[in-house]
């Protein structure tokens, strides 16, 4: 049950690497089910701390519900069951008795399409400190986020103006800056880039190599290219279950999987 | 046999020819023309509405000044000393149309958030139509259950008040009116996208926190509409305040006395015997043009709100 | 920015314009101090179960309320109901009354409003739908129904009693009520035809065009026949609001007292069931408030009947689609 990993790898099969270092999230044999259907079948995975690790496979492959089991967002769709155990700090987040309100704090999540709420781009940021009392300054809080998100420098001077005013890309710089202002640990994000244009895509991708230096990163991305540049780690799934998991590098430049090269080859998907 | 398919090859195939496409070309005109006509009707009768209110001013407003009808505190037509100030009526109409208000309006916000945010499917499925009953209930039967149900409570508990009197009328018409309210701000909140909701929760916020604090500002638009609609509808209710209200132009702000409003009066009247073409007979016209004149602004301030404050969530 | 950066030798290198703000001081996210959040779930968690209980109580003052009314007058009337109750003519005498001339003058003025608004308010939304440019004539004929739809009902009344009672010179008949009522319940049954006619798919539409019908035959042929469960829904909702409707047909003139049934829409004098309970509401005594109460019963099985009649058609209709 210790979370601290070895230094040596671990794998459980050939085609599973667990990075090195310590890893406070962690699926263990997890399970999601809508209805009768299994969406994630029986995943086990570490995430390791302040690293990006990308999710990538097919359409329909579980990625984004596995994600999304890591800060409980899963609940909010009616049906959906979780077998197995999801893990931070050793705990087990489906556990009776935690909080879902606590873990979306602590596991903050960007979503494919950004959604800033229709206030102004300080409100948007003060939203969720405020929600989680915070007690601290405000305006400092908020100047934070946004250079955090590599945004201030942009809105400094409009901060009462509508957050629907901002381009696409602003509008997701924003929605990470948003994310990060309840100072969470890990930081999941659900396709971040996939509807903004090159040059945001760019800025979001250089955005998360910085995160990483303060946050465990977490992306699904269906762009292989992306999973390449901006992660440490990389997973592919399909079908529900984890084929392979090891250092970026190696998925691929050397999958063990025919299944993993038959997607990085772009043979499906 | 080599005779017959010929003689159909020779023939156009799809039996009508020129001279039947022209035919149902004409016809086509003439449905466009009837359509048309039909649809103008809805004009017409919009006309027709502002042409017959309109039409007996001149006459009535030559004989009462319109500074003394608007601002006049006396409303007595009907009696020998005559006077013809309508702010009885009028205040008449807007204090139970508050009162109904004041209960309508939390009540169906509060109705509309518990089906759009928290109610499970199945309960909503019983619960939604039912509250829809509330609304297809005549307003004559709402009017006798203010006055045989609800007055004889009230009156327990304020002995001194009027058998007819405001505080009935609203409160009853308020019920009425809840369905209103609830279903159009329900629209209004689940119109606002998923995505919006998503965010909130991601930040950690509890259902409380997104529903009051995302849902409801991102839809205020359709909500504050809806409850424009409803404060219009309770001012041209008729049969509650018929009913239980009272025949008397009370200018009075007090709940617990009667009090007649423009539409009581107006359908007081014409069950009376004021005879035509005397200035009595007029004060109807009068009074259902100031009717008219409030609830046609309400609706279009209602539409306007609705279209210009509605947000862009993308 | 630190050395380890693997993707300098990546196409498109990174510009001095993406780099994180503020990189000369002390990294922002290092200032972070989880302890200034004090998330205070437990209250909150409480705050929103109570707001929950409260939302709920709210939801169901409505259907108390509404129980509580179906009770008092079924209590009230239920006595007054019997077969003689819908055969007799009102009365002085309160047990001799009834409610016959109410119930035929309900039906009557239910067929004449459904025989001038059905059409109208189709054929109107047929034309909206299917043949008007979009163009400002359209949109006007558009708001002007949205405001008629909120045009108070007694409105229509002054309307129907000056145009059809007075100029038109109907007279107080059957014919007079309905023509108003049919004016009140259009606007309700373009708007439900309009939605009935947008459900059905353009394909449809596109399929016969292709097949070289002009735009009436495909309507009539293919559209309508699609959008008719929905339109015959709307239209008979519309038509239980015309029954209940009771300033429109003071104002056109029903009499309290009928003592015969009108022969023809043109015979002079009738009366409707809710006029019916207004008039004998509004006299004293209890036999009167027991008279008005069932007639009230009556009232309501009728737009029982028809709003479960329009109910079983949408679905059944909807089932088979």
């Amino acid at each position: 049950m210790s979370t601290h990993a070895s230094t040596v790898a671990e794998s459980t099969t050939d085609s599973i690497h667990t990075p090195p270092g310590p890893h406070e999230l962690e699926a263990r044999a997890l399970s999601v089910l809508y209805g009768e259907t299994r969406a994630v079948k029986d995943v086990s995975i570490k995430i390791p701390d302040r690293k990006v690790v990308a999710f990538i496979g097919p359409s329909g492959c579980g990625k984004s519900t596995l994600l999304r089991c890591f800060n409980r967002m899963n609940d909010l769709i009616p049906g959906a069951r979780v077998e197995g155990e999801a893990l931070f700090q050793g705990q087990n987040l489906y556990e009776r008795g935690v909080d879902p309100v606590d873990v979306r704090r602590r596991i903050g999540m960007v979503f494919q399409k950004p959604n800033p709420f229709p206030k102004s781009i300080h409100d948007n940021i003060a939203f969720g400190p405020r929600i989680n009392g915070y007690s601290g300054d405000m305006g400092e809080l908020v100047e934070r986020s946004l250079r955090q998100a590599a945004l201030w420098e942009e809105v400094k001077d409009r901060l009462d103006a509508s957050a629907l005013a901002l381009s696409g890309g602003q509008q997701q710089r924003l929605c990470i800056a948003r994310a990060l202002a309840v100072e969470p640990e890990v930081l999941l994000m659900d396709e971040p880039a996939s509807a903004l244009d090159p040059i945001a895509t760019q800025k979001i991708e250089d955005l998360i190599y910085e995160l990483k230096r303060d946050y465990t990163v977490v992306i699904v991305t269906h762009n292989m290219q992306q999973a390449a540049r901006v992660s440490d780690y990389t997973a592919f799934l399909y079908m529900g279950e984890l084929v392979e998991y090891g250092a970026t590098k190696g998925i691929f430049t050397n999958p063990r999987e025919d299944r993993t090269e038959a997607y990085i080859t772009g043979r499906f998907g | 046999m080599n005779q017959d398919a010929s003689a159909v090859a020779a023939e156009p195939s799809f039996g009508t020819g020129a001279a039947g496409l022209k035919r149902r070309h004409g016809k086509e005109r003439v449905v466009g023309a009837v359509l048309l006509a039909f649809s103008a009707v809805s004009i017409l009768t919009t006309l027709g509405i502002v042409a017959v209110l309109l039409f007996e001013s001149p006459a009535f407003f030559a004989e009462v000044s319109p500074l003394a009808f608007l601002t006049g505190t006396k409303w007595t037509p009907l009696f020998q000393d005559q006077s013809f100030g309508v702010l009885p009526l009028l205040v008449g109409s807007l204090v139970i149309a508050g009162g109904a208000a004041l209960v309508a309006l939390p009540l169906g916000l509060l109705a509309a958030i518990y089906l759009a945010e928290y109610a499970r499917n199945g309960v909503r499925r019983v619960l939604k139509p039912v509250l829809e009953i509330l609304a297809g209930v005549p307003t004559v039967v709402y009017g006798y259950f203010a006055l045989t149900f609800v007055t004889p409570i009230l009156k327990g508990i304020w002995p001194g008040m009027d058998t007819y009197n405001a505080l009935s009328a609203a409160l009853v018409m308020g019920v009425m009116i809840i369905p209103m309210v609830s279903s159009l701000s329900e629209d209004a909140m689940s119109a606002v996208p998923r995505s919006l909701r998503e965010g909130a929760y991601a930040l950690g916020a509890t259902k409380f926190e997104v529903a009051t604090r995302t849902v409801l500002p991102a839809a205020l638009s359709g909500i504050v509409a809806s409850f424009i609609l409803a404060v219009s509808r309770a001012i041209g209710e008729t049969m509650i305040v018929t009913i239980a209200a009272g025949a008397t132009a009370n200018l009075t702000l007090n709940p617990l006395r009667s009090v007649q409003t423009m539409t009581a009066y107006i359908a007081q009247t014409a069950t009376g015997e004021a005879p035509h073409g005397s200035v009595e007979y007029r004060t109807i016209f009068a009074v259902g043009l100031t009717l008219f004149a409030i609830t046609l602004l309400m609706n279009l301030v209602s539409a306007m709100v609705l279209r210009r404050y509605r947000e862009a969530y993308e | 920015m630190s050395g380890r950066d693997p993707r300098s030798d990546a196409p498109g290198a990174r510009s001095p314009a993406t780099q994180v703000d503020g990189a000369a001081g002390p990294h922002p996210a290092a200032q972070r101090d989880p302890n200034q959040f004090a998330p205070r779930l437990v209250g909150r968690r409480r705050w929103g179960v109570a707001f929950q209980v409260i939302c709920l109580v709210a939801t169901l003052v409505g259907v108390v309320v509404l129980a509580l009314l179906l009770v008092d007058i079924i209590m009230d009337g239920a006595g007054r109901l019997s077969l003689a109750f819908l055969d007799n003519f009102p009365s002085r005498f309160a047990d001799r009354s009834g409610v016959k001339p109410a119930l035929w003058g309900s039906a009557w003025a239910l067929l004449l409003t459904v025989v001038i608004a059905f059409p109208l308010g189709v054929g109107t939304a047929i034309w909206l739908e299917e043949y008007a440019p979009d163009n400002r004539f359209t949109r006007l004929v558009e708001t002007n129904i949205a405001n008629l739809a909120g045009v108070p009902s007694i409105v229509y009344g002054i309307l129907g009693l000056a145009l059809f009672v007075r100029a038109m010179a109907m007279g107080r008949t059957l014919l007079a009520a309905g023509a108003t009522l049919a004016l009140l319940i259009l606007p309700v049954i373009v708007v439900a035809s309009q939605e009935a006619l947008k459900a059905v798919p353009g394909s449809i539409r596109l399929g016969a065009y292709a097949l070289g019908a002009t735009r009436w035959e495909a309507v009539r042929y293919h559209v309508f026949p699609l959008a008719l469960p929905g339109i015959l829904t709307g239209t008979i909702l519309a038509l239980s609001r015309a029954v209940g409707e009771t300033a429109p047909v003071i104002m056109v003139g029903a009499l309290a007292f009928m003592s015969y049934v009108p022969d023809h829409p043109l015979d002079d004098g009738f009366t409707v069931l809710p006029f019916q309970l207004y008039s004998w509401v509004a006299k004293p005594g209890a036999d009167f408030q027991e008279l008005a109460a069932a007639t009230g019963i009556v009232l309501l099985v009728l737009l029982l009947v028809m709003n479960g009649g329009a109910i079983y058609l949408r679905n059944k209709f909807t089932g088979e689609r």
